[in-house]
């Protein structure tokens, strides 16, 4: 008997503030546009997506000592952005991130619990936690959490918003006011009434990325998706299995928690035109001056004299300095010396210049190829439990997914891997999420819209 | 000076401002549908108003009147309401006390985005214990303080709304830069309260600096409109009252260093048709106590007052608070407002613009700008 085709999830990420976006092609529109983000919900709608995801980080990057103005700078806000898509799409899930360290829970879950009333069920919250000073000295607390607090705090504040959101029954009247709540935590001692009734998820979708061993713990325990930078076979092999191996232990099912990764994807007319196309993305991606920027990252001094298209500096990296050159990007610990040491055998080795050894060392796996190679692909990947989807997040806005859309997306449905329309009404829905919820049989309440 | 026209607000709280309108059958239900509040601000669009106005608080209901006890967020539900719109300007009540000067400065520039140039900010406190209680951050604060702490909130959102100039994204190939960063500012703002260092993650919205909205229900919430507010809402039950109001708050204004005439002054009203009003006042057994204006008469009398309290310069305008909406709401929309167009004091049609434009304000010079120039 042969196994049933699992079902694939697909997410489509605006084009955020790293070089990903390439801003200086012909094609590229505005970011801030209200018609950019709907151009690219209804896209991915079209494509019968899963959701539409918007990310958020609360201080613009600087690199020494000045805003980087070298990617995309700026971005609306996400919630209000999201509650204007739901006035002009039907189906697809929308989901923004929001920060734990420097947002209340009441607040947060009034805002999401609307959003969910708003878009018929089709809310979803990444929760990102950031307690670094530089990102508190926009905010009345500061930088007052220590690092070892934020998963504590993460998962506290998950819990309390649920707490809240169950204050009303699905069933409740709305002539009387919610069950009063009291909540008496290290980070949170809060007590009163929620004043929003159920909505229609119950719970809105519940997103959560980091790939420490916190963060996973974190998104087996209360998440509905978890995102990860493992598009890979391997890894996201090695990184599927690492996370579902740890549901059972707080008593959920192995398809309660949905793994995407993100991805990026380049459709040609052929595989050799899309091979093109994806060198010719990553040259736009990485511009002479972002190399440079780059490198300055790991040597830790001014190398603005530098030739891209030269060799790497003569000089080792500045290993005493005590604060970051790049401030307000997620960047993961390394030992300067030894990554200098590592570029600059790549580069000997392959003749590279600074510019393309960027290239190099900065390019992920993606989907390049034909449609039907890329839909392929990613459908093995899915079948062969590399993940459960993708977000894709295009480099171009707002029509980086359109060719996705409309050649990709029917091989998929062909194959009976993706669905062919919609077929519940809230995100929970296409996420093929369970409703009933542990520790509460109210949630088989929620989105009986089936 | 009086006002060139005549500007007129309306609110879309609830089932409307009568007691009695959310506890008809299936009303409270209604109101957690989307479609419905979009249905109700394109009846209030229809009736060329200038805005749509939602209140919003932590605090709970602090009447004794029954009242509905659940509320959705107000800028997000005007978000809601803005691409299935075109014209009406959207007013979304936040509040400063327990909320992020930051977060607040974002969402309302946002919403401004999403409704291209439509956008306001009514600003508000929380007051209660309650509200206190569900943050658990801070005890109840006297009301000077929490009108100190909004002026200064007021002034790190309107700051940061500057913090971008126009023309900051320039996307130079040439040099690789996608920002002028000499174009985007700290605005190192240090008080009592927070401190905040900025600048915005947002761009500059379309209007740059969306109108500011206060009900100067108290001498602290005056103060602060006197110095900060591009509409001003008053209590007022008489025409003289009216007048007196108006008159003291452009005094203030003027003293504030600003010009009166960049300010509308409304007074809020209470309004409902006969017939509907008995509807309601007959499901309610206690009489509806009002603080403020209450207007209750057939469309011709109605439009009178509106009319005559405008021509003799006693008012800018109203903000209409209806018995029921959409009931009341759609009355006036297609009764009332017809007599005042034939009266002449009301558009007959909206202009192109932003909601600033609608009230005779122009689109400010950014202030960093400004410094930049002067040094």
């Amino acid at each position: 008997m042969s196994k049933p085709i699992k079902q694939i999830h697909l997410a489509a990420h605006f084009p955020g503030v790293n070089n990903t976006t390439v801003w200086s092609d012909p094609a590229s529109g505005s970011q801030t546009d209200f018609a950019s983000f709907v151009h690219l919900a209804r896209a991915a709608e079209r494509g019968k997506f899963d959701f539409f995801f918007l990310a958020e980080g609360l201080r613009l990057r600087e690199h020494r000592g000045k805003i980087f103005d070298l990617d995309v700078v700026g971005r609306p806000d996400s919630l209000t952005v999201l509650a204007a898509l739901a006035a002009v799409t039907r189906h697809i899930g929308l989901a923004g991130t929001l920060n734990t360290t420097f947002n209340e829970p009441f607040e947060l879950a009034r805002q999401f619990a609307t959003l969910d009333h708003l878009s018929g069920g089709r809310a979803a919250w990444n929760a990102v936690t950031s307690p670094d000073a530089f990102t508190g000295e926009n905010f009345r607390r500061g930088g007052f959490l220590d690092h070892e607090l934020r998963y504590p705090r993460a998962a506290e504040f998950v819990q309390v918003v649920r707490q809240l959101w169950d204050t009303w029954d699905s069933g409740a009247s709305l002539t009387a006011a919610g069950v009063p709540f009291r909540h008496q935590g290290s980070q949170f001692d809060i007590e009163g009434t929620f004043d929003v009734p159920r909505s229609p998820q119950g719970w809105p979708v519940q997103i959560q990325a980091g790939d420490s061993d916190g963060g996973r713990e974190l998104a087996a325990q209360y998440a509905d998706v978890i995102f990860s930078r493992h598009s890979g076979f391997r890894d996201g092999q090695a990184f599927y299995t690492d996370v579902k191996d740890r549901l059972a232990k707080y008593g959920r099912e192995r398809d309660d928690l949905k793994i995407i990764p993100a991805a990026t994807a380049v459709v040609g007319d052929t595989d050799a035109d899309a091979q093109e196309l994806a060198a010719h993305i990553r040259l736009q991606q990485v511009s002479p001056q972002g190399a440079i920027a780059f490198v300055e990252q790991i040597w830790g001094r001014d190398l603005s004299d530098l030739d891209p298209d030269g060799p790497l500096p003569s000089v080792d990296p500045d290993v005493d300095g005590t604060i970051s050159i790049t401030r307000g990007r997620v960047r993961h610990e390394r030992d300067p010396l030894a990554v200098a040491k590592k570029w600059r055998e790549i580069s000997e080795q392959k003749g590279l210049s600074v510019r393309q050894l960027v290239i190099e060392v900065t390019t992920r796996s993606a989907f390049v190829g034909s449609a039907a190679t890329v839909a392929a692909t990613i459908d093995n990947y899915v079948q062969a439990d590399a993940a459960d989807g993708y977000i894709l997040v295009p480099h171009i806005t707002p029509h980086g997914l359109d060719r996705f859309v409309d050649e990709v997306v029917p091989i998929l449905q062909e194959r009976g891997a993706f669905r062919a329309e919609y077929e519940g009404t809230t995100l929970r829905d296409h996420l093929r999420l369970p409703l009933a919820v542990p520790g509460s049989e109210r949630h088989t309440l929620a989105g009986t819209g089936r | 000076m009086s006002s060139t026209e005549l500007h007129l607000g309306v609110s879309l709280d609830g089932a409307g401002s009568h007691p009695a309108a959310w506890q008809q059958p299936g009303v409270a239900e209604s109101l957690l549908d989307p479609d419905r509040l979009v249905s109700l601000a394109r009846t209030a669009e229809r009736g060329l108003f200038d805005f749509v106005s939602l209140d919003d608080s932590f605090d709970p209901p602090q009447s004794d009147a029954p009242h509905v006890p659940f509320a959705l967020d107000a800028t997000l539900s005007l978000a809601r309401v803005a691409p299935a719109t075109n014209r009406i300007g959207l007013v979304a009540t936040a509040t400063t006390t327990h909320t992020e000067p930051f977060h607040l400065s974002k969402n309302l520039a946002t919403l401004d985005l999403v409704s291209a140039g439509r956008g306001a900010w009514q600003v508000a406190v929380s007051t209660s214990e309650q509200a206190a209680a569900r943050f658990g951050r801070k005890q109840v604060q006297p009301l000077d303080e929490l009108w100190a702490e909004a002026d200064d909130a007021i002034e790190v959102v309107t700051r940061l709304w500057d913090s971008w100039e126009d023309d900051a994204v320039i996307r130079d190939r040439a040099t690789g830069r996608y920002l002028d960063r000499d174009k985007v500012h700290y605005i190192d703002f240090v008080g009592e309260f927070f401190s905040v260092r900025g600048p915005s993650i947002t761009p500059r919205s379309p209007q740059a600096q969306p109108p500011i909205v206060i009900r100067a229900d108290n001498p602290s919430a005056r103060q602060v409109a006197a110095r900060r507010a591009d509409i001003v809402i008053v209590a007022a039950t008489t025409e003289d009252a009216a007048r007196v109001a108006r008159d003291q708050i452009r005094e203030a204004v003027g003293a504030a260093g600003r010009d009166p005439d960049d300010v509308t002054i409304l007074v809020r009203a209470t309004v409902g048709a006969p017939h509907l009003r008995a509807e309601l006042d007959a499901l309610h057994a206690a009489p509806p106590h009002h603080s403020t204006l209450d207007l209750v008469g057939e469309a011709q009398q109605v439009a009178a007052v509106l009319h005559e309290w405008f021509a003799a310069g006693s008012v800018d305008g109203f903000l209409l608070q209806p018995d029921s909406v959409p009931q009341t709401l759609e009355w006036l929309t297609d009764d009332v407002v017809p007599i005042l167009q034939e009266l002449g004091s009301f558009r007959r049609s909206y202009d192109a613009g932003t909601l600033r434009d609608r009230l005779g304000l122009t689109r400010p010079t950014n202030r960093y700008e400004r410094a930049e120039v002067a040094s």
